[in-house]
């Protein structure tokens, strides 16, 4: 019985997760791993054997794991990530609508404790990348062959550096390149604060509770009957 | 299918969103829920959202609840929420309480204590109502048109056939919404794919939505809100418009819509959850202001004539890789895309197939009646209309799990369960089960199955599991083949 012992949890939970939501996101400077392929799923970025926890602690160890490690558990000496150069990448340089399907949130997670602070692409899925933002994990979308001249510079251990400045919404690349990228100001500020969305919302209450006697005024079937 | 793309569908980084329509513009079905629901905007692409029914389950749930009692908070609405238990307990024909995986239990465990907990009402395991949570819900009479629901799965967009508006949400904001009521939401645009005609026989609503998702690929409908309509989406039953809505989701849809009609109504009015009396009749007379008005703006128009609609099977890793079950595995070389060609190359050496070979020759090992996009009673008399007489081919092993406990119950009332299980099927208790392996249902390395489910990504039936896609009839005829096959074509029984 593991239940017993969720009090003792608790606190190093809520202490990492506190940590984790306050870091905002300025400037960030690090290694970029290239993973050009198109439509990597969340099943692949975080398989199933890895959602039946009940914190967000202990996914880095399950972040692609199918495409780190064999059938017997042995790393893939050829996968990226195995690298010497790409062990520990700050960035990925990812393939278009990255994180389709499924909604587990297990897989932002996941990416944010194996180090990964932003994520550059052509395109996202939208729940997974609503789920990068409310974590802090910077979705950068770019053109097409902008991020094929980042994936060749990147695969390239000399020019594998690059810093993402979200003040200025630019990528600073090894070449000395310099590029701009777009992301709206609710996202932008949010990383910038690291803001706790819950409670910019609960600010409202008083809007919620007035449109809430409205709105079953005027479908008093929408209103489900209180529990006892 | 022809194509009218009235704007840019590579608009990167700057986020678009959906255009507000000016007062008294026409509006379509999506408009006026989202609108009907706006509390206020936040900024030019953002409102905060009202949300009137939040589904939740056991995996997606424990980290925002431990968030409530860390921060203090409680459940905003208790009353608007219902948890059900589906992902990870076991379907084995009798059952029990007891799970044996002591990560499934713990969770099922947490889950019951968070309910218990914040007041939630919970459909547990024993419970007559249990099931999946997108086949519960309508079945229940809980999603009523022109809600908005959110849960924490993707295939929230199921509800759409009921004129409601659901979508899939993370687990940050499943805290949100329980501390809240509420999202911070971003407007879609509208798409509206119409699909005239009528669907051959044989056809399904599956082969449908999987030949939508063949023409607009994986990524599709990102950033869309999609509108079905037409003379082939009015024919269909709710179970057919459930499984289009459902499975949109594996085109990148975040909302689905089919106008409420009679259809609707006639599939609401005997549900124990269902609006009664006066209630009803107001209810109803508002609903039936919910279609999109004549001359409503989308962004994007697509139209599909379903007598072209052939029985399809996937044949990748990625929902759009299907082909006509006529057809053969095809050739990454003719490929000119080299992305989409490495991709190809790899979904092939994944499911263990040659380019050329035809899909009639494909052999199975396993075959999968269930899920969400077709776990329901209609779903399952289809495939029992195909099995009646018949047997499961020797080397096949092939389960029926049915989409909810009421589903199993429906369905032994009209004996399908001795037509499965005198084919050879299992006969199964209600959950997610194999269609995502969070349980005990899995393929094994390298096996292949024929399944009715909305995934063939890699490993997500098991690792190393080689899923085909397609409708339960075809799973049926698969089953007894033991090889993929036309279940137009089978041999008579
Ligand atoms: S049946 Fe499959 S797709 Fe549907 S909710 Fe369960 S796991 Fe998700």
């Amino acid at each position: 019985m593991l239940l017993p012992l969720l009090p003792a949890i608790w606190p190093t939970y809520a202490a990492c997760r506190k940590l984790d939501a306050m870091q905002p996101f300025t400037r960030v400077c690090g290694t970029a791993a290239p993973l050009p392929q198109s439509n990597i799923d969340t099943d692949v970025i975080m398989p199933k054997q890895f959602l039946k926890g009940i914190t967000r602690e202990g996914l880095a160890s399950g972040v692609l794991y199918d495409l780190r490690f064999d059938d017997n558990g042995r790393e893939r000496g050829d996968f990226v990530l195995n690298l010497t150069t790409y062990r520990t990448p700050t960035f990925l340089v990812v393939g278009e609508n990255f994180g389709c399907g499924s909604s587990r949130e297990h897989a932002v997670w996941g990416l944010k404790q194996y180090g990964i602070r932003a994520l550059i692409g052509t395109s996202f899925a939208s729940i997974f990348s609503d789920n990068c933002i409310g974590n802090g994990l910077l979705v950068v979308e770019l053109e097409p062959a902008t991020l094929a001249r980042i994936q060749s510079l990147c695969a390239d251990p000399r020019s594998n550096s690059l810093c993402v400045d979200l003040v200025e919404q630019t990528i600073l690349l090894a070449d000395g390149t310099c590029i701009s990228f777009a992301i709206d100001s609710m996202r932008r500020d949010g990383l910038l604060h690291g803001r706790d969305r819950v409670a910019s919302t609960l600010h409202y209450s008083a809007d919620i509770q007035a449109f809430e006697t409205r709105l079953w005024d005027e479908q008093p079937w929408l209103k489900a009957p209180a529990r006892a | 299918m022809s194509t009218n793309t009235n704007s840019s569908l590579a608009e990167r980084g700057a986020r678009v969103g959906g255009p507000t329509p000016a007062p008294g513009a026409p509006r379509t079905t999506y408009d006026k829920i989202v609108d009907a629901h706006t509390i206020r905007r936040l900024d030019e692409l953002y409102v905060l959202l009202y949300v009137d029914r939040h589904i939740l389950n056991e995996y997606t749930s424990p980290q925002a609840f431990a968030g409530l009692r860390e921060t203090g908070r409680k459940v905003r609405r208790p009353e608007n929420c219902l948890a059900i238990v589906d992902h990870v307990n076991p379907t084995e024909p009798s059952r029990s309480r007891e799970i044996a995986d002591p990560q499934a239990k713990q969770q099922v465990e947490y889950f019951e204590r968070n309910c218990r907990e914040f007041t939630v009402e919970l459909f547990d395991v024993m419970d007559s109502r249990q099931g999946i949570e997108h086949v519960v819900v309508p079945e229940q009479g809980i999603a009523l048109p022109g809600m908005v629901i959110a849960c924490g799965d993707s295939h929230t967009t199921t509800y759409g056939a009921l004129g409601a508006l659901g979508f899939g949400i993370g687990t940050s904001d499943v805290e949100h919404l329980l501390a809240t009521q509420t999202l911070i939401y971003e407007r879609l645009r509208n798409m509206r794919v119409t699909v005239s005609g009528r669907l051959s026989p044989g056809i399904t609503a599956k082969d449908l939505v999987m030949s939508l998702i063949q023409d607009i690929g994986v990524a599709g409908a990102t950033g869309f809100a999609v509108e079905f309509s037409g003379a082939a989406i009015e024919q269909l039953d709710l179970s057919g418009r459930m499984t289009v809505c459902n499975m949109v989701v594996e085109a990148g849809a975040r909302g689905a819509i089919i106008a409420p009609d009679d259809t609707v109504f006639d599939y609401l009015e005997r549900r124990p959850r269902s609006p009664q009396g006066g209630a009803w009749t107001s209810a109803r007379r508002y609903w039936q202001s919910l279609p999109s008005d004549a001359g409503a703006e989308f962004a994007r128009e697509l139209t599909l004539n379903a007598p072209d609609i052939e029985p399809l099977v996937s044949w990748g890793t990625s929902p759009d890789q299907v082909v006509a079950i006529g057809g053969s595995v095809p050739d990454p070389l003719f490929e000119p895309d080299l992305v989409r060609r490495r991709g190809m190359q790899r979904a092939l050496e994944y499911m263990a197939l040659k380019p050329g070979t035809a899909m009639c020759q494909v052999r199975i090992d396993r075959a999968f009646i269930g899920s969400c996009t077709n776990g329901r009673l209609e779903d399952l008399r289809a495939a029992a209309h195909v099995l009646k007489g018949r047997k499961v081919a020797p080397h096949v092993r092939a389960m029926v799990v049915p989409g909810s406990t009421h589903v199993r119950r429906e369905a032994e009332r009209e004996g399908l369960d001795i037509v499965f299980t005198q084919a050879g099927f299992e006969w199964r208790q209600a959950g997610c089960s194999m269609c995502l392996a969070m349980n005990n249902d899995s393929l094994q390395p390298g096996e292949r199955c024929a399944s009715s489910t909305n995934r063939n990504f890699e490993g997500r039936q098991g690792r190393g599991g080689r899923t085909h896609l397609m409708s339960p009839a075809m799973v049926a005829a698969a089953a007894v083949a033991g090889h993929l096959a036309d279940v137009r074509r089978l041999p008579q029984a």
